[in-house]
């Protein structure tokens, strides 16, 4: 240990103080959703649990979460066909191009969002309106789909390395054909890494904004739902009730997740990308 | 004699299955094909397709009393953009803004991840790499919300302040360097932490035997090993900043790239795909410097 024991002592202090201001803003929301009062003002004079109840109720609120969940769900599903699709031709090939694959997955997260936002609604505006396709439920699972395969790539690849091939040979040498080595043999390694990599696309999709409002339309899925009725403050308490909700949400699949793929692929969100992710992923 | 029984066994049945797992076996190729095919197709398709698409549209007219869009090519929205000083005032404040959020999460990041590579137990170090990791998944939307109420006139800031007589207008400028500086901050650790962790404790040892004190150490040692993996960090700080509008929308009235891209697409659709280059072509030259000092390779 080189560090001096007073270095020791006001790293220690340093950690907590960032910790606390990591932590800080999430529990002001979670206090302001039970907030007797419409305004909100520091500090909260009386609590209560009414909004609670209010929120439960508000019919607008439960039709975007039900839009949420269902893009979310749909979301996940391409995003596991597509990322273990992926992972699996650039984990056992080489092959001319195989770089600008791993870079195709992570891009639709590295360009911001507004970016990935306006050219998906340019394009279903002037190429996909023509033919029919309108905004609603499948243009925001196709916008979600096409950022959420990253997370299911990275946690399939990390786990495509720690196994080897010679168990598909095996398999296919004692007489497995090719969906039963995946099902027999590939499956059951790779399980909990899809599981983790699902749960992470799903908490991905559940809460995105940023690119969801260029896809949407006039639909409402849980956040822009938030974002639209932020305009009205007297909606403000039952605002904030939704928040703590989603944070809930977001973070249990997340906490899953984490349990499951011991921390790997965890980063692989937004523009950290896996990148951090392999890091964090390669220490002992 | 279990490898003569074994010798005994009939060949599987040829069953449709297996034929083509034996034509997949012998043509690796097609299987590669078959493998890539979908996700190439929806990638190159639905995402290049529409970065495509969204190049082409700024290069379009817009006819400026219907807002329609007239399709001959023309240069006029990127003459407009660099030729109108808004769209250069907005670009270099966005620039500036995403330049002193990196600084501040920089200087934020370094004793927590210094702390977790180099002082934490293994035990705690897990722990806080996972208390870090979880508020970077909770809602952007839901913490730009809390930040909203914090900054606000009634908000913690201002109460925090009152006593000394002093006040914040949280809806500024500043306040929004402040958002953005607590929504990316895990984005640096992260990187640093793993950064400061490859360094091999014996060169700090050896940095301490030749009689340097900790600043000495810390200033000709640690920082110039740990500096790609901040430039890495740094990455994500930046480009993060630049294409963002909720944030701005919710924090401030000043105007950023994101912003105005958000607000003028309804109009000018051309104008706003002009201008959402130059967040790509700062992000593409941003990591072409961090490619020069070597910030891929930890990554």
């Amino acid at each position: 240990m080189v560090e001096s024991r007073l270095t020791r002592f006001l790293l220690r202090g340093g950690a907590i103080a960032t910790l606390a201001f990591i932590y800080a803003p999430l529990l002001v929301i979670a206090l302001y959703a039970f907030n007797q009062n419409v305004t909100q003002a520091w500090p909260i004079e009386n609590y209560s649990t009414r909004w609670f109840s209010v929120a439960y109720h508000n019919e607008d609120a439960r039709d975007a979460f039900r839009l949420s969940i269902t893009a979310a769900l749909g979301a996940t599903a391409v995003a596991l066909v597509l990322g273990t699709l992926a992972s699996m031709a650039v984990s056992r090939y080489r092959f001319f191009g195989r770089e600008v694959i791993t870079f195709a997955v992570v891009l639709p997260i590295a360009l911001p969002g507004i970016v990935t936002g306006l050219a998906l609604q340019a394009t279903i505006l002037d190429v996909l309106g023509p033919l029919g396709v309108s905004f609603g439920l499948a243009t925001i699972v196709i916008g979600h789909a096409t950022f959420c395969v990253v997370v299911v790539y990275n946690n399939v690849i990390a786990r495509m390395r720690r196994t080897t091939g010679s168990l598909d040979e095996a398999s296919a040498d004692l007489g497995a054909d090719s969906w039963q080595t995946f099902r027999y043999v590939m499956f059951p390694q790779l399980r909990t890494a899809l599981l983790a990599g699902g749960l992470l696309a799903f908490a991905l999709s559940f809460d995105e904004v940023v690119v969801t409002i260029f896809t949407a339309g006039a639909q409402q899925t849980l956040p822009i739902w938030i974002f639209a009725t932020l305009a009205r403050p007297a909606q403000l308490p039952i605002v904030n009730v939704v928040a703590l909700f989603v944070i809930v949400v977001s973070i249990i699949p997340v906490y899953i997740a984490a349990r499951l793929a011991g921390g790997a692929g965890l980063t692989a969100d937004r523009p950290v990308k896996g990148a951090v992710a392999a890091q964090v992923e390669a220490e002992p | 004699m279990t490898s003569v029984q074994h010798s005994e066994t009939p060949p599987p049945r040829a069953s449709p299955g297996r034929r083509l797992s034996t034509f997949f076996f012998r043509h690796p190729r097609t299987r590669l094909g078959v493998l890539l095919a979908l996700p190439v197709a929806w990638l190159v398709v639905v995402y290049f397709g529409s970065l495509v698409v969204l190049l082409v549209s700024a290069f379009w007219d817009t006819d400026p009393f219907t807002a329609e869009i007239i399709r001959t090519p023309t240069l006029e929205n990127f003459q407009t953009i660099i030729e109108r000083p808004v769209y250069r005032d907005v670009a270099w404040r966005t620039i500036q803004m995403a330049l002193l959020v990196t600084l501040a999460d920089i200087v934020l990041a370094f004793p927590i991840a210094y702390y977790m590579a180099r002082v934490a137990s293994p035990r705690t170090r897990s722990l806080l790499v996972v208390a870090i990791l979880m508020p970077l998944w909770a809602s952007y939307l839901v913490k730009v919300i809390a930040w909203r109420s914090i900054l606000s006139d009634g908000g913690i800031i201002n109460w925090a302040l009152e006593p000394l007589g002093l006040s914040f207008d949280g809806y500024s400028t500043v306040g929004l360097w402040l958002v953005f500086t607590y929504l990316w901050l895990p984005f640096m650790i992260l990187p640093v932490y793993a950064g400061l962790e490859r360094i091999p404790e014996s060169l700090l040892e050896a940095s301490t035997d030749l009689g340097a004190r900790s600043l000495t150490t810390f200033t000709r040692v640690i920082f110039p090993l740990a500096f790609p993996a901040v430039v890495a960090g740094s990455i994500f700080t930046f480009s993060l900043t630049l294409g963002d509008y909720i944030a701005p929308g919710l924090i401030t009235s000043e105007q950023f790239i994101g912003t105005v891209i958000y607000n003028i697409r309804g109009q000018a659709l051309p104008t706003a795909a002009a201008f959402a280059m130059v967040p790509i072509v700062v992000i593409v030259l941003y990591l072409l410097v961090a490619r020069k000092l070597r910030a891929f390779e930890s990554l």
